[in-house]
């Protein structure tokens, strides 16, 4: 009986009937779901790491030590990552490994756009790319026995579309999980220089084997229809593809990396035009162009964001765009926002206030820098906060220090911020360092972390004693606040603020969809105090808004009387509904 | 019954709405019908009370998982600046159906920006085959707000044509036993809302 599922549901499925008993990730949309799914079958061991690059090596190690071995990120995690993973390419593995990168072309919810397959070409991997749901299973479980059979880890890369398409799948069935012969073989897992540059024979080895074995694998495949356009095309875009052009030629390309030069130039010969179809990066198309194939490719295509079906209807067949009804221009937009009873709010609300700059992170956090909370400067990727607010510091002296912060989340803190604060600790700088402890990772829909002091099957474990870390660390100075507590929030900022010293103010209050909430003590705005003057409203709550034709503010559905607008008001006008 | 046609629903909402569910349920009424079935849903930032939305395709053999603009057989949207906002990926001589439901955004909630007026009947007067509903009352008639969703699932699966039978035999096996009773009842007045608009 087929069935639907997500991509990643697939993935975790496909991994599970070939045998893979060990997967560990740091989550991040769009694989998030890869790693959730596997921990949910029996007899597998699943894990949160801290990070991508943990995720990778424990990832290494147990694939040295014989057993399959799944490892999942986002895209920008494999950077992480990159460190063991460019090595691990080098030692080859023994129980097989397979990499999921997830990539996320329009960055639906990522900082960039970066094409992973060109980590493939570096790396000289084996780079896999389904196109369904069906695919993502097959191949993955093919992908461990290609691992295996080459002696490379192997890259599964996918995208935000097919990560999170359901399309019918039809289930296999598992096979028994095989954990191979632990062998000490120094020169092949030891990477000096020595043993290292013997491993890079056999890198460049293996990848002539794959450039072989690509040019008859039935992952790759040629559709031949009317041969006036041939596409060469992978992945979701293949979809795009069939969908819009009817009956022309396709080379359908399972494997991105090493590519089969020889069908390619096979198809090449055998249409009168050859267009490359290819979201993000010309990775496949300037490698046959360099083989002397005329081909089309991004001179017509986009290097931009996520293609769509219209989109390459447009750009193949000249389509007009659809006329559409023209209501677009009235409606209002609808940006993502802090949920009502957010902690973060407080936090964003106090730095507007103080006009302080703002060096900050990735998480739900990061939508403090929307209107009208807009309290934040910069913003690069996982970690950086501590180490910008250090560079700033550095740059412009203790005075800028003075009026600036770094605002990092936990799980982020965790995951990267412990050695940026110690180069703040080590260089002598002043840093405040304000740890946003909501006790989860919930941007991207609430995964534990060692912080919660729980496991990715929701069983207790040993927790993670953030002050303790920090101290550890050489911060003399640390303080834990309640973020919803505006007087105590800032006068810990001021006093952290003048000193000449690191500090670091762990702001701690557990996300409000942690738990559901039940309100007990319902507030209101009493209209006769209400003055209209939006202070309130600037907050950037959705539990209370402003009636533009009463004037005043008013308390909706929305509100958990968390208490941050009754703290803002200063007319009194806020106050809980009297019984 | 199969049909070579392809039919394609665009399921738009805010995030909390319970869109999801409805395209569980559509989808999974397509694959008991034996239906090609392919849904695209985005997560990630859009669940920070964002717009939302959930492509249903479902035929002989569906290629895209997501649906052209202008393509769309069927828009059903839980709210109604929601259904403005993807009204061009309708077919001309589409149909919509409109929850009549207003979640302010937070430029409108702040002040910054203006709730359309009356958007509902603007679209209403550009396509004739509009469905305008209050699900949310409908749900509360029978006793749980929670259900407005389902009773969208009752016009959504009259307006696309799937027997009422296949509908609840997939309600039964998605939606939760203690809340079966409420979400049959929902679904069934959707159903009946549909019949008395058209
Ligand atoms: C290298 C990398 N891995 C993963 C992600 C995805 N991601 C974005 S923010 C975040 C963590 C957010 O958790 P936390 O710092 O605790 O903040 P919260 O969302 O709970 O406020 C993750 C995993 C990413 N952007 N980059």
């Amino acid at each position: 009986m087929k069935q639907l599922m997500i991509g990643n549901e697939a993935i975790a499925r496909g991994a599970f009937e070939a045998g893979a008993t060990v997967a560990t990730a740091y989550p991040g949309t769009p694989s998030t779901e890869i790693v959730t799914n596997f921990a949910d079958f029996e007899g597998v061991y699943a894990q949160w790491a801290p990070n991508e690059k943990v995720a990778m090596e424990v990832g290494a190690g147990a694939s040295i030590g014989g057993a399959r071995t799944l490892v999942a990120m986002k895209h920008v995690g494999i950077n992480v990552a990159a460190d063991p993973l460019y090595t691990f390419a080098y030692t080859g593995v023994n129980g097989g490994m397979v990499i999921i990168s997830a990539d996320d072309p329009g960055m639906h919810s990522s900082q960039n756009e970066q094409d992973n397959r060109g980590y493939g070409r570096f790396a000289k991997l084996l780079v896999i790319e389904p196109s369904d749901s069906q695919e993502a299973l097959d191949f993955t479980r093919q992908a461990f026995d290609l691992s295996e059979q080459f002696d490379t880890p192997v890259m599964l890369r996918i995208t935000t579309r097919l990560a999170h398409s359901q399309t019918m799948v039809e289930k296999g069935e598992p096979q028994t999980p095989v954990l191979k012969e632990y062998k000490k073989n120094a020169p092949k897992y030891v990477m000096l220089p020595g043993y290292a540059r013997g491993r890079h024979v056999e890198v460049e080895k293996h990848f002539e084997a794959l450039r072989e074995y690509v040019e008859t694998s039935p992952l790759n495949r040629i559709e031949w229809g009317d041969r006036k356009i041939g596409i060469i095309t992978s992945g979701i875009p293949y979809q795009y593809v069939k969908e819009v052009m009817g009956d022309i030629s396709v080379l359908k390309l399972g494997i991105v990396n090493p590519l089969p030069r020889k069908m390619i130039e096979e198809f090449a010969a055998g249409v009168e035009r050859l267009i490359i179809v290819e979201e993000l990066e010309p990775v496949i198309e300037e490698q046959v162009r360099s083989w002397g194939i005329k081909v089309e490719g991004k001179e017509r295509f986009t290097l931009l964001g996520e293609y769509s079906p219209e989109y390459l209807e447009q750009q193949l067949k000249g389509a007009v765009p659809p006329v559409g009804f023209g209501l677009e221009k009235e409606i209002p937009a609808r940006p993502p926002l802090l949920c009502a009873g957010c902690p973060h709010r407080g936090v964003f609300h106090t730095l507007r206030r103080m006009k302080l700059k703002v060096a900050g992170d990735i998480g739900c956090y990061t939508l403090g820098a929307l209107s009208p909370l807009e309290g934040m400067d910069t913003c690069i990727c996982m970690g950086a906060s501590i180490g910008t607010a250090m560079g700033l510091e550095k740059a412009r002296g203790e005075e800028f220090a003075a009026k600036t912060v770094a605002v990092i989340g936990d799980s982020t803190f965790v995951h990267s911020g412990i050695t940026p604060l110690i180069d703040v600790v080590y260089n002598q700088g002043t840093s405040t360092v304000m740890i946003l402890d909501n006790d989860t990772t919930a941007m991207t829909g609430h995964q534990d972390h060692p912080a919660t002091g729980v496991n990715i099957r929701k069983q207790p474990t040993n927790k993670l004693d953030i002050e303790a870390l920090v101290r550890a660390i050489g911060v003399k100075n640390v303080r834990v606040v309640d973020p919803l507590k505006l007087d105590e929030l800032e006068t810990a900022l001021k006093e952290e603020l003048a000193r000449r010293e690191p500090s670091v103010i762990i702001a701690k209050r557990p996300c409000v969809l942690l738990e559901k909430v039940v309100v007990t003590n319902p507030i209101m705005v009493d209209p006769e105090l209400c003055t209209g003057c939006k202070s309130c409203i600037r907050v950037g709550c959705t539990g209370i808004s402003f009636n533009d034709e009463e004037k005043k503010a008013e308390i909706n559905a929305g509100c958990i009387a968390c208490g941050l607008c009754e703290q803002v008001c200063t007319f009194d006008a806020i106050k809980p509904v009297e019984v | 019954m199969m049909q070579d046609k392809i039919t394609n629903v665009l399921i738009v909402g805010v995030g909390g709405q319970g869109t999801l569910l409805t395209s569980r349920i559509i989808a999974q009424v397509a694959v008991q019908m034996g239906y090609d079935v392919k849904v695209s849903e985005i997560h990630g930032m859009a669940q920070r009370g964002g717009s939302v939305v959930s492509q249903v395709r479902y035929g002989t053999k569906i290629y895209s998982p997501i649906i052209k603009k202008g393509d769309a057989d069927i828009i059903l949207g839980f709210e109604k600046i929601e259904t403005a906002r993807w009204l061009d990926y309708l077919k001309p001589d589409g149909m919509v159906i409109i929850n009549n439901e207003r979640v302010n955004p937070l430029p409108v909630m702040s002040g910054k920006a203006k709730y359309p007026d009356n958007i509902h009947e603007k679209i209403a007067a550009i396509l004739p085959q509009t469905v305008i509903v209050n699900a949310t009352e409908i749900a509360t008639d029978i006793g749980n707000v929670k259900a407005a969703n389902v009773a969208l699932v009752g016009l959504l699966s009259a307006a696309v044509g799937i027997p009422a039978e296949e509908v609840e035999k997939a309600i039964t096996d998605i939606v939760p036993r203690k809340a079966l009773e409420v979400n049959l009842q929902a679904f069934r007045e959707g159903r009946n809302r549909y019949r008395m608009a058209g």
